[in-house]
């Protein structure tokens, strides 16, 4: 059964989306984003930490050789060096695990990066818990906490695979620096090539009025799941894909509270500090309104399978219902 | 291409300039980093007015070398020799960590002209300096980048990563000053944290390694014009620490301390004193 036709047609979204929508990681798109940047204007550079297949890295050393710098298991030096060449003109991509960069090279971002405005992309890979079996040490689920908090930097969570691409294309056209994560395992490609991606703007990818799921990265397709689901019960969802965290998209957040008046934020990141705080900070001074989060519990992650983690966690379709139909009952 | 005495007596009268500035900011202040700011004075006199290619007037001149400070805190005698030069009034010295100032407590890029970077956090200054150079290179310049850290800096492992990185990539247009003035915080820096045999740790690395009495404008011009082919230069600077002002000269209390107002004038009193002995200072390191 596809119910697509409850999706706006100005975004172009996949038509399989609920039958059986393709599976790519997101972090191809970044990969082939990056050379399509990087011949859009020689000044991109990527810096890599010893991880060039796994981050996604490879096609652009293979394609610019000479911009391709191999800077070894140093994720601080690695943020320093991009600063470096930012203030020589580059537009250096960095990249590493999300739990590395930017988990262990914070203080590097914060003032070789952000205090000097340097123009620095920060790429975080094996984003989330989805990263599965390597465990909490690896499953970057508080990177969107301890990034949104700096000053003078974007935070991007795209969603899905075409999106991942369009944003690294998009970034090396702002002169400042923006962290962006994705993940490592297959998801839903629910965008299409056709579909717009602008900084900054929260897409509302589905109409209701009785609640809104405001989602980024791998929950913007279980939440699209979980609409559909609910318009079967008579629940008309709006669901808004927020790829941009920082800066938000205050406007479509403040239309979505009055106009529907509850909200559930989904995002595959710790409750403290995320994509809900987030929303909760407009919401709370412009519209209050109840709210409900999907999110990591404040707990550390564990070994499994990524589809049996995002369950156990709640982080899917069904843990939206749950929220959805808690916020209901508080509205 | 010797350098001339006259050349030498301008370069020593400079630093002198830029310690009685150091004072004098310090003490207007009323905190900050006194010993390092004092003992390196030497050094930033030969660079900004002797070696470095830049042009005051024309801070963004894309040819210029670059200077980043890496050890940041002592960041008074940059921002003195950087009002010498005439990147910005002289008058403004006296507004370093005041409400406004362009002088923060640390420097902040784009705060002040002349500024190549931001700095405090310790080691963050090497990478940065790393990145430019190896910008350079890529790009086919000639430019040159310097770095100067501080001896204590050397602790953080992010030190040991660029340099790592600099000795890999033989960036020949980069020079690294270590201010070693054997102190940090708690103490000495052999007996908070040995750095010896630090010589052998750098070559190690991959550096062609001079050292320097790094108050020795001469012999300090002589190291900086070394040629060096396809490889990275470090100057082992052997400083004083608090060096021009006795009663500060070698004293770890005196690392992150401002003079008072007695003490300023007690400084300045003395380096004036200096300055009419043709502004010689010796050093007792060999």
């Amino acid at each position: 059964m596809n119910m697509s036709k409850n999706l706006h047609k100005k975004f172009h979204l996949a038509g399989n989306i609920f039958d059986s929508p393709d599976q790519v990681p997101a972090r191809n798109g970044y990969g082939e984003g990056i050379v399509e940047a990087g011949e859009a204007d020689e000044n991109v550079v990527v810096l890599c930490c010893d991880l060039t297949e796994s981050t996604r890295n490879a096609k652009f050393k293979e394609t610019f050789p000479q911009r391709f710098i191999e800077v070894g298991i140093a994720e601080q030096n690695m943020a320093g060096l991009a600063a470096g060449m930012a203030f020589s003109g580059k537009i250096p991509y960095i990249s590493s695990y999300a739990t590395f960069n930017p988990g262990r090279n914070w203080d590097q971002i914060r003032v070789s990066i952000c205090y000097s405005m340097a123009n620095v992309k920060i790429m975080g890979a094996h984003a989330g818990i989805s990263v599965g079996p390597d465990g909490a040490t690896h499953q970057a689920m508080e990177d969107i906490a301890i990034t949104r908090c700096l000053p003078n930097l974007t935070v991007i969570v795209p969603s899905d695979y075409w999106e991942t691409k369009k944003a690294a294309i998009a970034i090396a056209g702002i002169e400042s620096p923006v962290y962006m994560r994705f993940g490592r395992e297959k998801i839903p490609v629910i965008t299409t090539e056709q579909t717009p991606f602008q900084i900054g703007r929260a897409d509302t990818y589905r109409d209701g009025d009785d609640v809104s799921i405001i989602a980024c990265g791998s929950l913007v397709y279980e939440a699209l799941v979980a609409a559909e689901k609910l318009s079967g019960d008579g629940i008309n969802v709006r669901v808004i894909n927020c790829h941009t965290v920082k800066p938000i998209d205050e406007k479509a957040i403040i239309k979505a509270a009055n106009e529907t008046g509850a909200i559930v934020t989904a995002e595959e990141h710790q409750v403290h500090g995320g994509l809900g705080n987030a929303v909760a900070e407009v919401v709370t001074k412009n519209s209050p309104v109840p709210m409900e989060y999907v999110a990591m519990m404040d707990r550390f992650g564990e070994s499994g399978e990524p589809n049996e983690l995002m369950k156990k966690f709640g982080l899917d379709s069904t843990g939206i219902i749950n929220a959805v139909k808690k916020v209901l009952k508080r509205k | 291409m010797g350098v001339t005495d006259k050349q030498i007596e301008y370069l020593e009268d400079m630093a002198t300039h830029i310690r009685e500035d150091v004072i004098i900011m310090l003490e207007n202040a009323g905190s900050g980093h006194s010993a390092g700011s004092l003992g390196t004075a030497d050094i930033f006199s030969t660079l900004y007015f002797h070696i470095l290619k830049h042009d005051p007037k024309n801070p963004d001149w894309e040819d210029r070398d670059k200077f980043v400070l890496s050890n940041a805190h002592i960041c008074p005698v940059l921002y003195a020799t950087l009002a010498e030069a005439g990147y910005y009034p002289k008058k403004e010295i006296t507004t370093l960590r005041k409400l406004g100032s362009r002088l923060q407590g640390h420097p902040h890029k784009g705060a002040l002209p002349g500024l190549e970077a931001s700095g405090g956090p310790l080691a963050q200054g090497l990478s940065i300096a790393g990145g430019m150079a190896i910008a350079g290179k890529i790009d086919g310049k000639r430019t040159k980048v310097y770095c100067m850290v501080g001896d204590g800096e050397m602790n953080e492992g992010q030190i040991w990563e660029a340099l790592m990185f600099i000795g890999k990539n033989r960036l020949h247009n980069f020079t690294l000053i270590v201010d070693r003035n054997n102190i940090q915080i708690d103490g000495f820096t052999e007996d908070v944290m040995p750095l010896e045999p630090l010589k052998d740790k750098l070559k190690s690395f991959g550096f062609h390694v001079i050292e320097v009495d790094g108050h020795n404008i001469r012999t300090l011009i002589e190291a900086f014009e070394e040629t060096i082919f396809e490889k990275p230069k470090v100057l082992l600077a052997h400083t004083i620490p608090g060096k021009g002002v006795d009663f500060m000269e070698f004293k770890p209390e005196w690392h992150g301390k401002p003079p008072n107002k007695e003490e300023a004038d007690k400084a300045i009193e003395e380096l004036e004193a200096l300055r009419s002995l043709g502004g010689k200072i010796t050093c007792e390191h060999e």
